[in-house]
């Protein structure tokens, strides 16, 4: 077979995988776990030998025109360059995983099949939009990534966080896409086609109108996607779902996939310097406030929620300075470790019983109950917190390089100030990002009191999906620096010796400034009880988890945050505690901006339905009723009246009859 | 002759029919009085008949002809009126116009009860 067909069979063979489990779900579930892993794993195979025959070396194109659809042509394209081969390995391999995972975790969910008929249907839409050459195909995965999203967060929909959370998830994501849509249209309109070559092509020649314009406009779609500040948001609350689907989604392919649109069409942002100054600025905020948030956050999933806010942010920094290949580069690191910390913490909630921060850190032994979680995802944290040789090292060292690069002047089109903006953002967030690393490890795995309770072994599918991410999250960073500039732009992705001992150093002092902050609490954690465990916790983890999110309102008064003193976050982040705990207020803010005037705006146009337009429906109802009944009032059923008004009416139809001939 | 001697007499016939039909309250005569003023349209056919007959050639005579039909058409009429006046009195013992009010609209609450159902009409 040839390559493109190989290409073509990639995510066409999850979208069948769903579709068939929708259909057989119900009549046939004997057929569903396999039709839930087998399509993932053979697309993992297609795009392995896809990234193989593409090699790193000239892309592979291929496009037909099912029909022509006006103005712009719509083309079915792929466009297979290092980035996409790459990515699309990295989305089939983390989408199998979490397959399998599920089949552990949900093993006993009702609706495990259309559950992960979804995921099947989401894993291909991110295939798509990885191999798409055409940005309306493109932007037709995107949107069903968006609708995938919504319905697996809203997975758990007998509680209200899940309900919320899937409708926030999808409004601002769609939020985002509004002018993200718009942005699309203004740069096919100037470049006269949607083929990513094409506009390319255009931009290469100069012929970008308004590149400022549309840069901004496809920056919103991409923070709506990509949970970057002010659209992130969603991202956080989004943690009511599945832990699987958090792994997949929210940490691994679909935030990533604005990150990777960005990577795509690098040239449309470089050609304005406004645009990457703004999304300089946007990657730093995102940075600098969620490494904040992360470090107050008492729920592990949230922890790990901003984090992923964090690392994005990481590479829309790099994409900022221009270098895209260290952007896609964190995106593969991160979206393999990121995916271990999601799943390995579905482990610990399983295990534990509770997602609370606190109540694990008051629970003995925890890490000797589920061995395979304590040490793989050891080795996450180190490689979110940049630790050399961990793979996160390389790929965020490679992030900060480019930022130096820009800022010692030798790049050429990139404003001094974003790359100033990144370099500085990324070491504060360097330190932040190992602080609220050593932070959740403390906590979770160094937890004194009571010994947490024995369900057994965790089930082996579980595990071992842990091992297979630990691989890359290990080993993928140091193998892979030295060759990925051959897939990529060909920029050198070393990291430089400046700020590899920058960002170390700050990790370091980040780690273990916590962990100094953690033995001056931890002994206040034995004073102050606190903890809420699941009512079932020798159900499967999906259930355990749904009560977990569902009891941690009740138990501490607030979704994210615990009032717990031994934290150590407490102690480092002090009166910032309050305040990054719930997210900087932005959720407060959006409330009062954006929430309520709606609210109140729904509020009036009930009252104008209800009582002004019903009014005058009601009132050409009643007149004619009204009249009608002054007319029975006629009806006495005497007939010498009704002869009378007979009379009455001839009477005067004949005196008209006579002025009328007499007056002519 | 003159015309307005028949004429005349025709609009007295015809306004003492058309008060017996108002005034009256017992039946017969009311239809005694629809009697009389269909024989003041007869009149009135004949006269104007033979007027136009010698004014013009008017040779068909229609007014004739047309007062020969209502003749019969009245008899055919006072024969069903009379048919149903008797009927009515061995039913309700009276033949009383002003107490035959079968079809009257019901006046008060029964009102309310017809707009309620009408209600119910309308929502449903």
């Amino acid at each position: 077979m040839t390559t493109t067909t190989l290409a073509v069979l990639v995510p066409l063979l999850p979208f069948l995988g769903a579709a068939a489990g929708l259909l057989l779900g119900r009549t046939a579930p004997g057929f569903v776990r396999p039709l839930a892993v087998l399509p993932p794993l053979t697309a993992l195979v297609l795009a392995v030998v896809v990234a193989v025959r593409q090699g790193g070396d000239r892309a592979v194109d291929a496009a037909t025109e099912l029909t022509p659809t006006g103005s712009v042509p719509v083309e079915l394209a792929l466009h297979i360059d290092g980035f996409a081969a790459l990515v699309a390995v990295l989305v089939a391999l983390v989408a199998t995983c979490v397959q399998i995972y599920s089949t552990g975790y949900l093993r006993d969910d009702p609706r495990y099949p259309s559950y992960a008929a979804l995921v099947s249907l989401f894993t291909s839409a991110m295939l798509l939009v990885v191999y798409s050459g055409d940005l309306m195909v493109l932007l037709v995965g995107w949107e069903i990534m968006g609708i995938c999203s919504y319905f697996l967060v809203g997975h758990y929909w007998e509680t209200p966080e899940a309900r919320a959370a899937s409708l926030k998830a999808f409004l601002v994501t769609k939020l985002g896409d509004v002018p993200f849509l718009i942005g699309l249209f203004a740069l096919a309109t100037d470049a006269g086609s949607f083929r990513i070559t094409k506009i390319l092509g255009t931009v290469a020649s100069g012929g970008l109108d308004h590149p400022t314009l549309v840069a901004l406009l496809l920056l919103a779609g991409v923070a709506g996607k990509s949970a970057q500040f002010p659209l992130h948001t969603w991202l956080p609350d989004a943690m009511a779902g599945p832990t699987p689907v958090s792994a997949l989604i929210h940490a691994a392919t679909m935030v990533a996939a604005g990150v990777y649109f960005i990577a795509r069409l690098l040239p449309v942002f470089a050609a304005s310097s406004a645009a990457l100054v703004v999304l300089a600025v946007m990657a730093a905020v995102t940075m600098a406030g969620s490494a904040l948030a992360a470090l107050a956050q008492d729920d592990i999933k949230r922890v790990l929620a901003y984090s992923t806010i964090g690392q994005l942010g990481y590479m829309t920094g790099a994409l900022a300075v221009g270098d895209r290949g260290a952007a896609v580069f964190h995106l593969l690191t991160h979206g393999a470790f990121k995916a271990l910390l999601f799943l390995a913490a579905g482990v610990i909630i399983h295990a534990s019983g509770t997602n609370s921060l606190a109540a694990m850190s008051r629970m003995g032994n925890l890490r000797a109950r589920i061995p395979d979680a304590y040490w793989t995802m050891t080795v996450a944290l180190l490689a979110l917190a940049a630790i050399p040789p961990f793979s996160g090292f390389f790929s965020k060292e490679s992030a900060l390089g480019a930022a130096e690069h820009v800022v010692t002047g030798h790049a050429e089109g990139i404003p001094g100030a974003a790359g100033w903006i990144v370099l500085v953002a990324g070491l504060v967030s360097a330190l932040l990002t190992a602080a609220y690393a050593t932070r959740l490890w403390v906590l979770a795995f160094r937890g004194r009191g009571a010994d947490a309770p024995d369900h057994g072994r965790q089930p082996i599918a579980m595990t071992a999906v842990l091992w297979v991410l630990a691989v890359p999250s290990l080993a993928l960073g140091g193998l892979a620096y030295g060759r990925l500039p051959d897939w990529f732009d060909g920029h050198d992705l070393t990291p430089t010796l400046t700020t590899s001992v920058l960002g170390t150093g700050m990790a370091l002092v980040g780690g273990l400034v916590t962990y100094g902050a953690w033995r001056q609490t931890t002994a206040l954690a034995a004073r102050v009880p606190l903890g809420a465990v699941a009512a079932h916790p020798d159900a499967d983890g999906g259930l355990v988890e749904a009560e977990a999110i569902a009891t941690h309102t009740p138990a501490y008064g607030d979704m994210a945050g615990a009032p717990d003193p031994a934290d150590p976050g407490r102690l480092l982040l002090g009166p910032l505690h309050r305040h990054a705990a719930v997210g900087f207020h932005l959720d407060a803010l959006y409330t009062t901006l954006f929430v309520r005037p709606v609210q109140a705006g729904a509020t009036l146009v009930r009252f104008l339905d209800r009582e002004v337009v019903d009014t005058y429906v009601r009132g050409a109802g009643a007149v004619p009723r009204l009249l009608g009944s002054a007319v029975r009032r006629a009806q006495t059923g005497n007939v010498q009246t009704y002869v009378s008004a007979l009379l009455a009416g001839t009477v005067v139809l004949v005196v008209a009859v006579l002025l009328v001939a007499a007056g002519a | 002759m003159h015309l307005a001697y028949p004429a005349v007499l025709s609009a007295l016939l015809f306004s003492t029919g058309l008060y017996g039909v108002l005034a009256r309250r017992n039946a017969i005569l009311v239809l005694m009085s629809v009697e009389l003023m269909l024989n003041a349209v007869n009149l009135n056919l004949v006269a104007f008949d033979v007027w136009l007959s010698r004014t013009t050639r008017e040779t068909l005579h229609s007014g004739q002809a047309l007062t020969l039909f209502t003749i019969a058409i009245a008899a055919a009429e006072i024969g069903i009126g009379l048919a149903i006046v008797l009927a009515v009195h061995r039913n309700r013992g009276t033949a009383d116009i002003d107490k035959l009010r079968d079809t009257a609209e019901p006046n008060g609450p029964d009102e309310a009860t017809l707009t309620e159902d009408e209600k119910a009409e309308a929502t449903a």
